[in-house]
C-alpha cells in the first residue's frame, strides 16, 4: 500500500499509466471534470479530443484492433454516454477490449433525476463485457485494474468504469495491484485432449475439408499457426468478414470471403466439404444463411472457440474445442506432425481440382471498360498503389463489401471495420485511432456518401492532430446497399434512399483544412491515388463518382443458404 | 453468484435480450454474505437449456451453476393464501389445510391466512382443491432447489 493520499481523478490517471496506456479518446464534461484537470497536469496519457463521443469510442476501437492494445475512452455522463452507445455496441459485437471510463453524477444525488443524470450501468449492460458503477473511492483502482484484466483476456470485449463525481474528488491511498483474480471469472480454459483427437482423425480422414476462420483468429493472434496448418494440410481456407488478413489473401489455399457477398468457390466448398473446421468463427446468419439450407448430414463440423457459448449456437457440431485459439492451434498442429496418418492426397487433389472449377465461374467479375468508374476498380487501385500494405477501414454498405472483396489483406490486424453490428459512421473516426497506433502507416478509409457524413464532423480532429488519413469516397449518390435490397427484393422502388443534397466533398475537405480531390474518369483513378498518397502529412479526401446502379455480387439473399447464390 | 448490486439485473437482462423464459426467479444471501444464491425455474429444448448456462455462466456475477433437473434433487416453495373463512367453510378449509400440512398463520372473523410449503405441484393441487371463489389474495416465492445428498453446489 502507497502512503499518498490520492484523488480519484488522479488515482484513475495513475491506473492508466500503470496499464501503460498512451492515448486516450475522449470528451469533456462536469462529471469528468476533476479527471480531465488530472489528464492536464500530466503528459504519460494523451488524450484525443474528438469531436462526437461516438468517435471516440470508434477511436478507441480502431487502435485497438490495429495494435492489439486494449483501447480506452473517457466521456462524461448523461449525454457523454448516450452518444458513446453506438460505439460501445459496435466494439461489443465484434470482441474488442476497450476499457471505457465515464462520469457520473455525484452519488449522493444518484436517482434523483440530476442534471445529466442517466442510469449508464443500465443503458450500457447489454452491450459490454462488465460494467461496474465504483460507489466507492476505496474500489477505484481495483476496479479499473479488473476491468482492463476482464476486457483483455478471455473472450475480449468493452468494461466500462462509472465514476461518480464525488468519488473522483475524494482522496484515499493508492495502490495498484500488479494482477488480479476473480473467483466468477475464469477466462483460461484448456482444451480438451479427447476432443483434440477426434478432430485429428476427422481431419485425417476427410476428403473434402475446409477451413473457416473469423475474427477470433485475429484477436488471438494465431495468424502464424493458422497459416501453418493450412499449408501443411494443403486444405482450402477462407475468412469471414471479421477474419480478413487471418490467412494470407494472396496465397493460392485461399479461396476469398465467405457468407453473403463471399465468393462462388468458398461458399460452394463450405456447402459441400465433408470436415468444416471452424475456427473463431460462429456461423452467424451473414455467414452461413439460413441454418436449415445450410445443414448437410454427410459434413462433420469441428469447432474451435473461446467462448463456449458459440459453440452449438446457431450450428450443431460434431467436435468442439473450448481454447483459445492459437493454443488449440498449436496442439493440432503438434499432434498432426506427430501422427504417421496422412490425408488421402489424391482426394484431397479432386477437391481441388472441383474447387478450381467452382473458381472459373470468376464470380468478381465486372465491367472493367465502364465508361463510368466502377467502384471495384477504385478498390483494386488502391491495393495495386498501397502495394496491398495500408490499413483499411470502411464504413458500412456497398463500398465495405468491396473494400473487402477486392483489397487482398495478407497480414491481421490491417481490415478494420464494424462487421457485427454494422455501424455506419465507424470508418473516418477508427481509422483516426489505428493512426494514432501506426503513426507511420499509411492509413485509407474505404467509405459511402451515407456513411461518411455519420461522423463527418471528426475532419475537425484530424486537423488537430495531423491525421494523414486517406478517404476513399465512393460516391453513388445512394445509400448504395439499401438500393440494392429494394432493387432485388422490394420491386425497384427506392424508398428513402437517395442520398439528396450532398455537400461539395472537396470544399468540405477544403474548409476543414484538407485536401479535397474529385474524381470522375477511370483513368483518372490511379493517378489521384497516387498523388494522394505522396501528400504524406495531408488528410486526402478523395470524391469518386461511381456507377450509380453498380450491385455486390454474388449475394446470398435473406433466409437462403449458401449454395443459392445470385451470380453476375 | 456475487452479491452485488446489479447481479440481479444482469440475469433478468440477459433472459430478456435472448428471450429465453423465466417461470420464476428466487434469490437471497448464502451464509457467506458475498453470495447469493439463485434458483430459476425455466422452460425449453435440451438446445436452449444448454445455451441458457453456457450465457450464465459468461455473465461475470455468476461464480457457478447447475442444472438441478439434471440429477435428483429437492424443489421447495412457500406459498401464503388469504382465503374467505365463513360459517362452515372455516372448518373445510381448516380441514383441507391440515391434509397439505398447511398451517394457519393469520385469522379474522372473515378470513384466514395460511401458509403452505412444498414442491409447486403440491400448491398447485392446494389451490384446486379448495373452492377458487374463497381465494382473496395468495403470493408465491417460487421454487428453490437443492441437490440430494452429495450433490453439492458450492463455492
Ligand atoms: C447507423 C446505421 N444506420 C443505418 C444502417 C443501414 N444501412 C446499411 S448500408 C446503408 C447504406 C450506406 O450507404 P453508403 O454509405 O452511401 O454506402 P454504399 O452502400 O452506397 O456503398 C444503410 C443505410 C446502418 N448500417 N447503420
Amino acid at each position: 500500500m502507497g502512503t499518498e493520499e490520492l484523488t480519484g481523478a488522479e488515482i484513475t490517471i495513475r491506473c492508466l499509466q500503470e496499464e501503460g496506456i498512451d492515448y486516450i479518446f475522449g470528451y469533456p464534461g462536469g462529471a469528468v471534470l476533476f479527471i480531465y484537470d488530472e489528464l492536464f497536469k500530466q503528459n504519460k496519457v494523451k488524450h484525443i479530443l474528438v469531436r462526437h463521443e461516438q468517435a471516440a469510442l470508434h477511436a478507441a476501437d480502431g487502435y485497438a484492433r490495429s495494435s492489439n492494445k486494449v483501447g480506452v475512452a473517457l466521456v462524461t455522463s448523461g449525454p457523454g454516454v448516450t452518444n458513446s452507445v453506438t460505439g460501445i455496441a459496435t466494439a461489443y459485437m465484434d470482441s474488442i477490449p476497450m476499457v471505457i471510463i465515464s462520469g457520473q453524477v455525484p452519488t449522493y444525488a444518484i436517482g434523483l433525476d440530476a442534471f445529466q443524470e442517466v442510469d449508464t450501468v443500465g443503458i450500457t449492460r447489454p452491450c459490454v463485457k462488465h460494467n461496474f458503477l465504483v460507489k466507492n473511492i476505496t474500489e477505484l483502482a481495483i476496479t479499473i485494474k479488473k476491468a482492463f484484466y476482464i476486457s483483455s483476456t478471455g473472450r475480449p470485449g468493452p468494461v466500462l468504469v462509472d465514476i461518480p463525481k464525488d468519488v473522483s474528488q475524494e482522496k484515499t491511498k493508492f495502490y495498484y495491484p500488479s494482477s488480479v483474480s476473480m473467483r466468477s471469472y475464469n477466462p483460461t480454459s484448456k482444451e480438451n485432449p479427447g476432443q483434440l483427437k477426434k478432430a485429428i482423425q476427422l481431419i485425417l480422414g476427410s476428403k473434402r475439408p475446409m477451413i473457416y476462420t473469423g475474427g477470433g483468429v485475429i484477436l488471438s493472434n494465431a495468424t502464424k499457426q493458422l497459416t501453418n496448418l493450412v499449408q501443411m494440410l494443403n486444405f482450402p481456407c477462407t475468412n469471414t468478414l471479421m477474419g480478413l488478413g487471418g490467412y494470407p489473401a494472396t496465397n493460392k489455399q485461399f479461396v476469398g470471403m465467405l457468407g453473403m457477398h463471399g465468393t462462388y468457390e468458398a461458399n460452394m466448398a463450405m456447402q459441400h466439404c465433408d470436415v468444416l473446421i471452424a475456427i473463431g468463427a460462429r456461423f452467424d446468419d451473414r455467414v452461413i444463411g439460413n441454418p436449415k439450407h445450410f445443414y448437410n448430414k454427410e459434413r462433420k463440423i469441428i469447432h474451435i472457440d473461446i467462448d463456449p457459448s458459440s459453440i452449438s449456437k446457431r450450428v450443431k457440431v460434431d467436435v468442439p474445442i473450448v481454447g483459445s485459439v492459437s493454443d488449440v492451434l498449436n496442439e493440432l498442429i503438434k499432434l498432426l506432425k506427430a501422427s504417421k496418418e496422412k490425408n488421402d492426397r489424391a482426394a484431397i487433389k479432386s477437391w481441388w481440382a472441383q474447387i478450381d472449377q467452382w473458381r472459373k465461374r470468376d464470380c468478381l467479375k465486372y465491367d472493367r471498360r465502364s465508361a463510368i468508374i466502377k467502384p471495384q476498380m477504385v478498390v483494386e487501385k488502391l491495393y495495386k498503389i498501397t502495394k496491398g500494405n495500408a490499413f483499411i477501414t470502411s464504413d458500412v454498405g456497398q463500398h465495405q463489401m468491396w473494400a473487402a472483396q477486392f483489397y487482398k489483406f495478407d497480414k491481421p490486424r490491417r481490415w478494420i471495420n464494424s462487421g457485427g453490428l454494422g455501424t455506419m459512421g465507424f470508418g473516418l473516426p477508427a481509422a483516426m485511432g489505428v493512426q494514432f497506433a501506426n503513426p507511420k502507416g499509411a492509413v485509407a478509409c474505404i467509405t459511402g456518401e451515407a456513411s461518411i457524413q455519420m461522423c463527418i464532423q471528426e475532419l475537425s480532429t484530424c486537423k488537430q492532430y495531423n491525421l494523414p488519413l486517406k478517404i476513399v469516397n465512393l460516391n453513388n449518390r445512394y445509400m448504395g446497399m439499401v438500393r440494392q435490397w429494394q432493387e432485388f427484393f422490394h420491386g425497384n422502388r427506392y424508398a428513402e434512399s437517395y442520398v439528396d443534397a450532398l455537400p461539395d466533398f472537396v470544399k468540405l475537405a477544403e474548409s476543414y483544412g484538407h485536401v479535397g480531390m474529385k474524381i470522375e474518369q477511370p483513368n483518372d483513378i490511379e493517378d489521384a491515388l497516387k498523388e494522394a498518397f505522396k501528400l504524406k502529412n495531408r488528410l486526402v479526401f478523395m470524391d469518386f463518382i461511381t456507377d450509380q446502379t453498380e450491385n455486390v455480387f454474388p449475394m446470398i439473399p435473406g433466409g437462403k443458404g449458401l449454395s443459392e447464390m445470385i451470380l453476375v | 453468484m456475487e452479491n452485488e448490486a446489479g447481479a440481479l439485473s444482469r440475469v433478468a437482462g440477459l433472459f430478456s435480450a435472448r428471450g429465453y423464459n423465466i417461470e420464476s426467479l428466487i434469490v437471497a444471501p448464502t451464509e457467506d454474505p458475498t453470495l447469493s444464491r439463485m434458483t430459476l425455474v425455466t422452460v425449453g429444448s435440451d438446445d436452449v437449456v444448454e445455451q441458457i448456462i453456457k450465457q450464465l455462466n459468461k455473465l461475470i456475477d455468476v461464480v457457478k451453476i447447475i442444472d438441478l433437473s439434471d440429477g435428483d434433487h429437492i424443489e421447495c416453495e412457500l406459498m401464503l393464501v388469504k382465503v374467505r373463512a365463513i360459517g362452515k367453510d372455516r372448518k373445510k378449509i381448516k380441514g383441507t389445510a391440515d391434509i397439505f400440512c398447511g398451517r394457519i398463520v393469520d385469522v379474522t372473523g372473515k378470513s384466514y391466512t395460511i401458509e403452505l410449503t412444498g414442491t409447486c405441484s403440491k400448491l398447485d393441487a392446494f389451490l384446486d382443491t379448495i373452492e377458487r371463489n374463497t381465494i382473496l389474495e395468495t403470493v408465491r416465492t417460487g421454487a428453490s432447489g437443492i441437490g440430494r445428498g452429495e450433490r453439492i453446489l458450492k463455492v
